[in-house]
């Protein structure tokens, strides 16, 4: 069985992002850039299924510029076989991303296509599910807890009311929470090897994909900020302030 | 023609809070023509109470055995084919909107607007971004309906006092047969939802242990509020995971909210910034929690809990 993982190059999680003074985006230049934490997740996961010999080739996706390749060779170093760089100049939405994704999954058959529950700069947590739909296939989303048997995969999943198992017929598509593992350090020697494994490049032009029609963005603006309040001395003047509020 | 469809939540006994804010954050679209959809086994309940919400003109009722769980493989092709009569199709921002409203936006051929907080007209809308260090504006294009799910801890519950009527609709697709509901662990306990409560009692990493834990369950159950966690406290195994507020958990916007021995990492705070009033409580009077609360109060939180406890 192989697994495919999809990567996307974000802003590292621990930039403080910024709106740039005139509204037309997010400050990227010079910030260091990262896998998205929960692909990186996704990509220790379906690492360790088949370490268990549960699958038998792990694949890295990215779509994007010439520099997704970075993030590619930093899968590689993790410990996937080979990667698919699917090239474009332009930004992709969900939509197309998972019509995209279709696309190397009619070409690989995967037994599990494993994402990031969401990518950390916008948010969307859409791909996933998207692809799923297009694919007709499974899916198992926000995922702690993975186990496989009989062509069968029991996934514990993370809502809002606890802890959800559902059981899916591979193949499926899967997203990583973040509580599912927690990825290996990549050492120097695995980052050597990794520049001798197979790294693909396709133009996203040539695969055929039927572009959606994108969601406009007219402006960027920082979140409004809660003003500091007041420290109080005591819990009896607590109590007064939180009466007085109508609160208590 | 300009028509609104809700996709609403509930267990079998409830309807979910989100729903009543979702239909809260669809009036501001300006348009009349309200449907609430609901997928269930048995809805007579929840149909009443999706009926009684102000500003819903119909209640759509899809009955089958398929949904005594809702499974998104299952209802999205459900929505997708209802999807022609209508210009808007919106569900809360719960782990169930978020896993079923991208299959069935798919299906019918549109991107999804995560996470709306703000409506500006038919086709704009504000949404975070960068775990909300960023806000941007997006317009939907022409071609299809606007497919979204509202962010919940952005808008209000709408009030009751709609009569709405119930219309029996069959099932339209199959079940695929390839995902299965086995169970659902957690939850239960005896306290209000932590995503809906209205006073949420929030420990950190200072409360040292599971078992210090007790002093805010003690002060929560007190005070009728919902318990909740920092991601630390979680992390550090004090309490199971639902608990946590944040970006990684629950974002919340309850009119009291209680930070004890929380420092207020940015993470933290991205989930309770639309609290009504924030009350901080940590011995560290440089914690970063005291720049966003309402109310801080310096010292240490297993002499001031319980003395608080006491004075309510």
């Amino acid at each position: 069985m192989k697994i495919l993982v999809t990567i996307k190059r974000v802003v590292d999680y621990n930039v403080r992002v910024r709106v740039k003074p005139d509204g037309s985006g997010v400050e990227t230049e010079g910030v260091k850039m990262s896998i998205n934490p929960f692909d990186e997740i996704a990509l220790e996961e379906a690492l360790r299924i088949k370490e268990r010999g549960e699958a038998d080739e792990v694949i890295v996706a990215s779509i994007g510029g010439s520099e997704v390749q970075q993030q590619l060779r930093t899968g590689l170093a993790m410990g996937a076989d080979r990667a698919i760089h699917v090239e474009t100049d332009q930004p992709v939405q969900p939509l197309t991303a998972a019509r995209t994704l279709l696309k190397l999954v009619e070409k690989e058959a995967p037994g599990i296509v494993f994402l990031g529950k969401q990518a950390i700069d916008d948010d969307c947590n859409q791909t996933g599910q998207m692809l799923a739909a297009l694919w007709g296939r499974p899916q198992a989303t926000f995922a702690s807890r993975v186990e496989l048997a009989d062509g069968k995969a029991t996934v514990t999943r993370e809502v809002d009311a606890g802890l959800e198992v559902n059981e899916v017929d591979l193949p499926a598509v899967m997203t990583s929470d973040l509580r599912l593992n927690e990825p290996r350090f990549v050492k120097l020697p695995d980052i050597m090897k990794a520049k001798r494994k197979p790294l693909e490049t396709i133009a996203l032009a040539d695969l055929g994909v039927e572009p959606a029609a994108d969601l406009v963005a007219t402006a960027y603006e920082p979140p409004p900020r809660r003003g500091g309040g007041k420290m109080v001395e005591s819990v009896a003047e607590l109590v007064g302030e939180l009466k007085n509020k109508g609160l208590l | 023609m300009a028509k609104v469809l809700i996709i609403g939540e509930h267990d079998g006994q409830n309807l979910n809070p989100a729903t009543a804010k979702t239909v809260q954050g669809a009036s501001g679209l300006g348009i009349d023509a309200v449907d609430l959809v609901l997928f269930g086994a048995d809805l007579d309940a929840v149909a009443a109470q999706a009926g009684a919400l102000a500003g819903v003109q119909r209640v759509l009722t899809v009955t089958h055995d398929d949904f005594s769980h809702p499974l998104a493989a299952r209802i999205a092709p459900e929505i997708a084919a209802m999807a022609d009569d209508y210009s808007h199709i919106l569900t809360g921002s719960t782990t169930l909107g978020k896993d079923l409203l991208p299959r069935a936006a798919a299906l019918i051929g549109v991107n999804q607007v995560s996470d709306i907080m703000e409506v500006i007209d038919e086709r704009t809308f504000k949404r975070p971004i960068y775990a909300g260090n960023a806000i941007v504006t997006v317009q939907v294009p022409e071609g299809g309906p606007v497919v979204g799910t509202i962010r919940t801890a952005s808008f209000a519950a709408v009030g009751e006092g709609g009569s709405a009527e119930t219309v029996a609709v069959d099932p339209r697709a199959e079940d695929p047969g390839h995902t299965r509901f086995v169970r659902v662990e957690g939850g239960g306990g005896d306290g209000p939802d932590l995503a809906s409560a209205d006073v949420v009692v929030s420990g950190g990493r200072a409360l040292g242990s599971s078992d210090n834990f007790a002093v805010i369950y003690s002060l929560a159950r007190k005070m009728g509020a919902a318990v909740g966690a920092s991601r630390a406290a979680v992390d550090a195994g004090y309490v199971p995971n639902e608990l946590q507020v944040g970006q990684t958990g629950k974002i919340i916007a309850p009119d009291l909210y209680f930070a004890i021995g929380i420092s207020g990492a940015i993470q933290h705070l991205t989930g309770i910034k639309d609290a009504g009033t924030i009350v901080a409580i940590n011995k560290d009077a440089e914690a970063p929690i005291f720049e966003i609360a309402d109310f801080g109060l310096v010292g240490d939180l297993f002499e001031i809990v319980p003395e608080l406890e006491k004075a309510l």
